[in-house]
């Protein structure tokens, strides 16, 4: 196997989702995190942790969006965030937050992004 | 229901890792990541383009919503409540050690729309991609990304197919203001992929230093 490690598990059976998160909707947890919120951990995974939060501190050796976390285990979003509030709080995994929504992003961060995508 | 607590966890175990593959991982050094929005309707390209221009092979994630059935046949009777689960791929480039950019495509027909606040709060811009055979999914787009202040470019994706249009042609249809880039792009092509990006950032960069001069 030499695709991505990812596996079919994802019934995302509204019961199944709703245990995971304790039945929070995430919507506390939508203004700390972004879907490109990078996250990195900063433990090692916990006998303790629920068995999706272990996963995360497990993958997320280098930095990870929250979008790709939220692939890899093929859980939406939103659930993805609210674990992730948890083991923000215990200090498990650190978040490298994007740049604040601005009208208007700055004119250093846009050429950087355009000398990346011309060397592209 | 398929529902069964029983369920192994993806990588809850150190012998089943999941994740990505090893030279899928960003350097400990990216501190940053931006965001820019693919919309479109169906079948316009969206992915393709991610695809073209990722590093990695495109992943998906979902959002859930439960909600009023809007817009959505329903019978008489029938409690008016649906959940929705709608995919989203997306891909990613590394600009540089520090800054990394990822790309969303998402649908643009009205009813993805509740998607739009997570996906486009603190983008960069967003790019239209059009298919000239089927402007009708864009006017509704356009709009919306107006009404949100979001930047955005218009690409219309060459179908090989379908018949060649002027841009002038097509910026008259789409009743787009003169300032809005407007580029034809080949969504299967990386070097075409990257240029609509690259007009879109160019257009970012000059309205803010338009803004910084006015200041």
């Amino acid at each position: 196997m030499s695709g991505p490690r990812r596996l079919d598990w994802g019934e995302g059976s509204p019961e199944r989702l709703y245990v995971l998160t304790g039945g929070r909707s995430g919507s506390a947890a939508r203004e700390q995190l972004d879907l490109v919120t990078l996250i990195v951990s900063r433990s090692s995974p916990d006998p303790a942790l629920q068995p999706e939060q272990a996963a995360i501190v497990r993958m997320c050796g280098y930095p990870l969006s929250v979008a790709e976390i939220s692939a890899y285990l093929s859980l939406p979003a939103s659930v993805v965030m609210v674990l992730l509030v948890d083991l923000l709080a215990d200090g498990r995994v650190e978040a490298r937050p994007p740049i604040p929504a601005a009208s208007l992003p700055d004119a250093e961060l846009l050429e950087a992004v355009m000398h990346g995508l011309q060397n592209l | 229901m398929d529902y069964r607590i029983s369920d192994p966890v993806p990588g809850a175990s150190p012998g089943e890792p999941v994740g990505p593959r090893p030279q899928d991982a960003l350097p400990e050094t990216v501190t940053t990541a931006v965001k820019i929005v693919i919309v479109g309707g169906f079948g316009v390209g969206k992915t393709t383009m991610v695809r073209a221009v990722s590093e990695i092979r495109p992943l998906t994630t979902e959002e859930t919503m439960t909600r009023a059935g809007e817009g959505v046949d329903h019978v008489a009777g029938i409690e008016d409540k649906t959940e929705t689960t709608v995919a989203m791929d997306f891909g990613r480039i590394s600009l540089n050690e520090r800054l990394v950019l990822y790309l969303f495509g998402t649908p643009g027909q009205e009813r993805f729309w509740f998607l739009w606040n997570g996906l486009f709060d603190g983008a960069l811009g967003a790019v239209v991609l059009v298919d000239a055979r089927r402007l009708e999914v864009s006017f509704d787009i356009i709009s919306r990304l107006e009404d949100r202040r979001m930047p955005f470019v218009v690409a219309v994706n060459a179908f090989p197919d379908a018949p060649r249009h002027e841009l002038a042609e097509l910026r008259e249809a789409l009743d787009l203001p003169d300032w809005v880039p407007m580029v034809d792009c080949d969504a299967r092509n990386r070097t075409s992929s990257r240029d609509v990006l690259l007009e879109l950032t160019r257009y970012l960069h000059a309205m803010t230093l338009a803004q910084t001069e006015t200041r």
